[in-house]
């Protein structure tokens, strides 16, 4: 028997849900007496509960502003222990579609779906919605629960219908475990206690069936273990995680899946002690034979599984649920967080978008909160990820933004693209300390953002000068100049500003390593962007220098007539104007931008100078 | 040798508990475990010996200490301190109000919630584990594994990160920090099942015993020393007694009850359907007191 049972509610907003979650824990026993007190004294404005009766609803809305509102935002979790032994966790999840990434955060660790449908309003949109993320976070199986069979006098032939439709959708969407229970979550009918108001429904009652489900076997999988940690005490050096699939024995060969590495296994360490082997979901440390460089963010595997799905790649496909409300902006770096692997990453393309309730993709170029999309992504360095059917754990991961943090999208690998694999990159002899030395001069990248009209051509231009007086080799990379050759293909949306600055920061790159002092001259309004770009660089190597000129100042010099344009409306991206420019926070020198050239000259080929 | 696979709840909510912990130590740069020394508090540090052994607990072990707490607490942390070789450390607000003075949503604010956002802000820590649950109170059950909180340590119920599967996104922007929950998924009685399982020792005053108490306000409220102003009339009385959870004495209500051993604690918690928060005095001002609490930083 599966000792807890994962159960994601959902449904449309006001088909009851929290009535009938509540009702089920408080006809189990699952609710303290001073909570149902609170139940029976409280109403919320609109309420039509008799007084001193028990609004089950209460007992499941937590925060004051759902108390406010009469909705519930975010995933609430809920316990309820079952006469079997058996332990169900209820992750209760938002029924508006706003808050469709929630859903899909409480349906990725679910086993069954608790999909609620409304009698009365019949199967809706938001109910389709909510199957299709479950199809597509893997839940095995559904749970169509029909409520308010109280307001339609019962009606059998209705029931059947409602069930028909959500059988007829899972099946079209891969979920062929469907069971369909009439209930009335108000009235308490078939919930916990059979109802004499369904003589002709058969089947058992919602914790009737909650109690029997039981998951179809799955092969274990492989052994994959991701290390979390690394256990150092005397004599001892042990790789600690939780095995997400197959099992792991004394003796076993294994490998570290990024380099290769490979081992046989000494000890086996579970919460208990030592054992022989541990199986999926055991958190163990484990010691290797011999010595093994193994840390955080690698993946121990079976040799076998290293060959086939798990081969290093740096290119991905992979399924996303967009998650912030910034949207994705192709081009632009993000964080790659699988497990305790953290690699920075780029989507190259976006494939499409899914239209969950057709199931048919349609073109994109970006995806919005609550998209769900296919892209390619392109990894700094090979990593190995499953496919997602293969295992939830090794095939999932999380997007999360460079500068602020937050997650912004959740990822399913579809499949890793070889193509990266043939390239190994070449050292050659000549290199960028061999041409510093010919030139006499220490390489660098001097980067100069700032709104349009600022300055930053003007400064590069009279800095160059100064440089190359002084007999130093230098290049400007200005804005205008890249976009009518290198860049001509982009425009100025967000995606296409993020991949005008990754290129001109891979140009730079490769300017600095041909041994040059390169002048960047970039508007680059995007923080994010601009952290980009500075990865690139080792510490040293690069200044972000910010050009602060007061915005009416730039409008008033216009020397490209930009600002005259956006007011009269035919420049929609101009950065001031219908985007915002982000001034960096922690620049590495500012630069008055209404104060004298010279002075601004003197300071920058001061840093640049031995 | 035997067969480690979960069957059975306690060993997956054990797995999973084990799991975060090592998330925290391999995440952060400087995590702290915070010691309440209650019930939930003992199994948290039990799990955290699991976790690393058989290496430490690789984080230190902070105590908010209000000087109100029972006794017996103090002497049963430093005994486990000793006993399990913790860097255990102790701090206590540089304002010191007593919850007869400033009513008890002014004195915890002080001594409790400032007092542990300075312990963390001069500890430097990045991460702060705790052993709060979400069957504990209701804002609680939307509470995350991994909550961020934003400079100042605010707490923005609305701002919390969607947590996928066992991945949690440990990565913080500056001035952020992360309190970390590996018990989120346990209950109350999960918790005395698994102390019974694992023979874990926890205070004395979870199990009844002659103690010296008043009846104040409804409540039956322990003596614990010469501090506690008692009215005109009351003269304490020694009943047997226990306590369901543990915290500042003058805030805690003792429930009667004849239960000596943790076998006889669980047969009474099945019969006496009462939340355990309903013996917790500072929490009951107002429907939501728990969750405006937290945003401004209470654990």
């Amino acid at each position: 028997m599966t000792p807890t049972l994962r159960v994601v509610a959902c449904g449309s907003v006001d088909d009851g849900k929290s009535t009938l979650i509540g009702r089920l824990l408080a006809e189990t026993g699952s609710v303290a007496e001073d909570h149902l007190d609170y139940a029976r004294r409280t109403r919320r404005g609109g309420s039509t509960i008799p007084a001193g009766e028990v609004d089950y609803s209460l007992l499941t809305d937590g925060l004051e502003a759902e108390h406010e509102q009469g909705i519930t935002i975010d995933v609430a979790h809920r316990y309820l222990d079952l006469p079997s032994g058996r332990r169900v966790i209820i992750a209760d999840a938002p029924g508006h579609e706003q808050y469709t990434r929630n859903m899909a955060v409480a349906a990725s660790t679910s086993d069954v779906a608790l999909l609620l449908v409304d009698a009365t309003r019949g199967v809706r949109e938001q109910t389709c919605r909510h199957l299709a993320v479950c199809a597509l976070m893997r839940v095995r199986a559904v749970l169509v629960v029909i409520n308010k069979l109280d307001a339609v006098g019962y009606d059998q032939v209705l029931f059947d219908k409602l069930a028909g439709e959500v059988r007829a959708n899972a099946a079209g969407l891969g979920i062929a475990d469907v069971e369909a229970i009439p209930v009335s979550a108000l009235g308490g009918d078939n919930v916990v206690r059979p109802s004499a108001q369904l003589p002709w429904y058969q089947g058992p009652t919602l914790l009737g069936a909650l109690s029997a489900w039981q998951p179809v076997p799955v092969a274990g999988g492989d052994f994959r273990l991701p290390v979390q940690y690394v256990v150092r005490a005397e004599e001892f050096r042990g790789f600690a995680g939780t095995v997400v699939g197959g099992a792991v024995r004394r003796g076993d060969r294994v490998v570290v899946a990024a380099s290769g590495a490979s081992s046989t296994v000494d000890r086996v360490l579970g919460p208990a002690g030592e054992v022989e082997v541990a199986g999926p979901g055991t958190p163990v440390t484990v010691t290797l034979a011999g010595d093994v460089d193994v840390r955080r963010g690698d993946l121990l595997t079976t040799p076998e599984s290293r060959r086939d799905g798990l081969s290093p790649a740096t290119a991905f496909s992979a399924t996303l649920v967009w998650t912030a409300e910034e949207p994705l902006r192709h081009g632009r770096s993000y964080l790659l967080l699988a497990g305790p692997l953290t690699v920075p990453v780029v989507v190259t393309s976006v494939r499409g978008r899914l239209d969950v309730l057709s199931g048919k993709q349609f073109a994109a170029r970006t995806l919005e909160i609550n998209d769900i999309g296919t892209v390619e992504l392109s990894t700094d360095t090979a990593t190995s990820l499953d496919a997602y059917e293969t295992c939830r754990d090794t095939g999932s991961f999380l997007l999360a933004d460079r500068v602020t943090k937050q997650t912004v999208a959740a990822g399913m690998v579809r499949y890793a693209l070889r193509r990266g694999r043939n390239i190994v990159p070449q050292a050659y002899a000549v290199d960028r300390a061999a041409r510093q030395r010919l030139k006499g001069q220490r390489a660098r990248v001097v980067w100069l953002t700032g709104m349009p009209g600022a300055g930053k051509s003007t400064i590069a231009d009279a800095l160059e000068r100064r440089l190359h007086a002084l007999g130093l080799h230098t290049y400007v990379l200005d804005g205008d100049n890249v976009r009518s050759g290198l860049n001509k293909d982009l425009g100025f949306t967000p995606e296409d500003r993020a991949e005008n600055v990754r290129r001109v920061a891979e140009t730079a790159k490769l300017l600095l390593d041909a041994g040059l002092i390169v002048i960047v001259a970039l508007v680059s309004p995007f923080r994010a962007d601009r952290a980009v770009a500075k990865a690139l660089f080792a510490d040293g190597d690069f200044d972000e220098v910010f050009i602060d000129t007061p915005a009416w100042v730039c409008a008033e010099r216009d020397p490209k007539g930009l600002y005259a344009k956006a007011k009269a409306g035919t420049l929609p991206n101009m950065t001031g104007v219908g985007q915002s420019y982000e001034p960096p926070e922690h620049p590495d020198v500012v630069v008055d931008g209404t104060s004298s050239i010279d002075d601004a000259v003197a300071v920058l080929a001061a840093r640049v100078t031995p | 040798m035997p067969v480690a696979a979960p069957d059975a709840v306690l060993d997956v909510l054990e797995a999973e508990a084990i799991h975060v912990l090592r998330e925290a130590a391999g995440a952060f740069r400087r995590p702290v475990l915070l010691y309440s020394i209650g019930k939930d508090s003992s199994v948290l540090l039990h799990l955290a010996t699991k976790a690393f052994a058989p290496g430490r607990v690789p984080f230190p072990v902070l105590h908010i200490d209000t000087t109100w707490k029972f006794r017996e607490m103090i002497a049963f942390r430093d005994a486990t301190a000793g006993r399990l070789g913790l860097d255990l450390r102790v701090h206590t607000s540089p304002e010191r109000v007593t919850p007869f003075t400033h009513g008890t949503h002014e004195y915890t604010r002080i001594m409790k919630t400032v007092a542990l956002r300075q312990a963390l802000d001069a500890g430097g820590f990045d991460a702060a584990v705790g052993g709060a649950r979400r069957d504990e109170e209701r804002s609680r059950a939307k509470e995350r594994i991994f909550s961020v909180r934003e400079p100042g340590h605010r707490w923005e119920p609305r701002g919390q990160r969607p947590e996928f599967w066992r991945s949690a996104n440990t990565q913080l922007a500056e001035g952020q920090s992360m309190r970390v929950f590996p018990l989120s998924n346990w209950t109350e009685l999960d918790i005395w099942h698994y102390i019974r399982r694992e023979e874990i020792p926890v205070v004395p005053l979870y199990f009844a015993a002659p103690r010296p108490v008043v009846h104040r306000d409804g409540a039956l409220i322990m003596v614990d020393d010469g501090r506690f102003p008692l009215r005109d009339g009351e003269i304490p009385e020694r009943r047997e007694v226990r306590f369901r959870t543990l915290g500042c004495y003058p805030l805690s209500a003792a429930i009667e009850s004849t239960a000596t051993t943790v076998a006889e604690l669980i047969d009474e918690m099945r019969r006496d359907r009462r939340s355990e928060r309903a013996g917790r005095l500072i929490d009951g001002e107002g429907g939501s007191s728990m969750e405006s609490k937290k945003s401004e930083g209470y654990f």
